[in-house]
């Protein structure tokens, strides 16, 4: 198996504060890896690390073979390399067609034939036809993720990094994106690293998770072991039973 | 008791293009206890919420047979009666506390504002009060609290803030529309005890708006379940394993689970007779 994302002691730090505290994972290729923690963990920052949207300050990145350096990344990184990001509501551009927004990436990459491909790309995510000339505002939250799904296969990545794709979503929607969100990556090989809070999602989509604490790695599992309480640190456990629902026991 | 009763509630918008038929003839009464409405987004259970507290926005129609709030007649209720109504007697809870709180009030002063609206106490006794209602909602220091405004505090603790506030004025109806939908699963757990302990020490009556049946459940006495607008089923939580509904079974369904190996999950069936 050969590494697709390798993360070695990586810092961030916004002026004093310390996001990232020399976080180290492996993502091999093909792999879906996910990332739980609360809110202020880091989980996100990782993924903006990657991408350049968060400044390191030690440590390194290599994504297939590539070793990034700074927030300057390479042409074929940002084909590569696409991300999904957590508010439907919020990442697509209000006053824009569907159409124009999955027409963009196209041209900034140079992929012509983008009548088929657009075509093909809506179809991909389980829309028709008929939303290609629809604005946001139009389309549910569920449609419009898919939409932000689509602008993200369009341009034939390898990694997709999901931060919490399904959490602003009802229930009932978000077992239709994770569904689709497994199909694409069957059929596509691809690899995926993936945030959420949610356990249940994440034991679902991922094979391995690592667990996030105030910008460290708590602990790194299988799947299999956070399902059968293998757990080592108190922290994972708590979020065990968080995840169990409400409980008037729990709760004290 | 009944503390709430609705009858044949309809919730209507005009249009350009016709009426939306938001929430279409449901009824249900309410004692005190834990009443759950479950449904996803669009299936009218935020409308029948605002619509109990009087809250449903110009120009959305309301009408039913009958709603009563322990006695009072809510259809006829005239601005002066709602505003002795709301805030003291019956209260809500809203899903986000950084669109719900002001943000250019200190939080002491938007609870002691309700305390000073509807009772009245001096203002030393209304901050002594707001002190303790903090501490009821398990905020370590509560004097901190007091002088902070919402930007300056996590949405765990915006939300509890927002609890003492409603709670302040002891109401008999609480309505939490999603109350911990914006948060952590570890801080939602300890929301959902704080309001837990306060509704069965108080004896108020809640009813609990939220498209995860699962949560709803666990915390609910019975839970209503709505779709496109209308009430397809109501059960006891206690016998939620033997719902019938396939709409309701489906919404148990679709969320994965820790140890459950379902590929692709199941997803939910929407049947338009559903909605007939």
């Amino acid at each position: 198996m050969t590494i697709e994302i390798a993360i070695d002691g990586l810092s961030v730090t916004f002026r004093e504060f310390r996001a990232l505290k020399a976080v180290s994972i492996a993502v091999e290729k093909g792999e879906s890896f996910g990332l739980v923690g609360e809110s202020g963990s880091g989980k996100s920052t990782l993924l903006r690390a990657i991408t350049g949207l968060a400044p390191s300050s030690g440590g390194s990145i290599t994504v297939a073979g590539e070793t990034l350096s700074g927030s300057r990344r390479s042409h074929a990184f940002r084909r590569a390399v696409q991300m999904v990001f957590q508010d439907p509501y919020a990442s697509l551009h209000p006053r824009q067609t569907v159409d124009r927004q999955l027409v963009e990436p196209l041209a900034i990459h140079g992929i012509g034939d983008a009548e088929t491909r657009i075509l093909r790309a809506l179809d991909e995510v389980g829309l028709g036809p008929s939303f290609r000339f629809r604005y946001p505002h139009q389309l549910s939250g569920g449609q419009r993720q898919r939409v932000a799904i689509a602008r993200a296969l369009i341009v034939e990545p390898e990694i997709l990094l999901l931060d919490e794709p399904t959490s602003a979503l009802d229930a009932s929607v978000q077992a239709e994106v994770l569904n689709l969100l497994e199909e694409v990556r069957a059929r596509r090989g691809l690899t995926y690293l993936m945030v959420s809070h949610d356990l249940g999602v994440v034991t679902h989509m991922c094979s391995r998770l690592a667990v996030m604490r105030e910008g460290e790695v708590v602990e790194m599992l299988s799947a299999a072991d956070l399902a059968a309480g293998r757990t080592v640190s108190d922290y994972t456990a708590r979020l065990m039973v968080a995840s169990k629902g409400f409980s008037r026991e729990a709760a004290g | 008791m009944t503390l709430l009763a609705v009858r044949n509630l309809s919730v209507t918008y005009p249009t350009r293009t016709g009426l939306i038929e938001a929430v279409r003839g449901i009824s249900f009464d309410l004692g005190r206890e834990r009443l759950g409405i479950v449904g996803e987004s669009g299936s009218g259970k935020s409308q029948t919420g605002r619509a109990v507290m009087g809250l449903t926005p110009k120009p959305g129609i309301v009408r039913a047979d009958a709603m009563t709030f322990s006695g009072v007649d809510l259809l006829n209720a005239g601005p002066a009666d709602w505003r002795t109504l709301r805030g003291s007697r019956m209260a809500m809870i809203l899903q986000d506390p950084k669109f719900s709180l002001n943000p250019v009030m200190t939080i002491g002063r938007q609870i002691t504002e309700t305390l000073r609206q509807h009772e009245k106490v001096t203002k030393k006794e209304a901050r002594q009060r707001a002190l303790a209602m903090l501490e009821a909602v398990q905020i370590r220091d509560p004097e901190r609290l007091f002088g902070l405004y919402p930007h300056e505090v996590s949405g765990g603790m915006g939300q509890r803030a927002m609890i003492a506030m409603m709670l302040v004025c002891g109401p008999e109806l609480l309505i939490a529309d999603e109350p911990t939908s914006a948060l952590d699963v570890t801080v939602q757990l300890e929301v959902l005890g704080i309001l837990d302990r306060l509704v069965r020490d108080t004896g108020m009556g809640l009813i609990f708006i939220s498209h995860d049946l699962r949560l709803v459940s666990s915390f609910c006495d019975r839970v209503i379940v709505m779709y496109a607008g209308r009430i397809v089923e109501e059960l006891a939580t206690a016998d939620l394993s033997h719902a019938r509904h396939p709409y309701t079974r489906g919404l148990l369904d679709c969320t994965p689970k820790i140890g459950e190996d379902r590929h692709p999950l199941p997803v939910l069936e929407r049947r338009k007779e559903w909605a007939a």
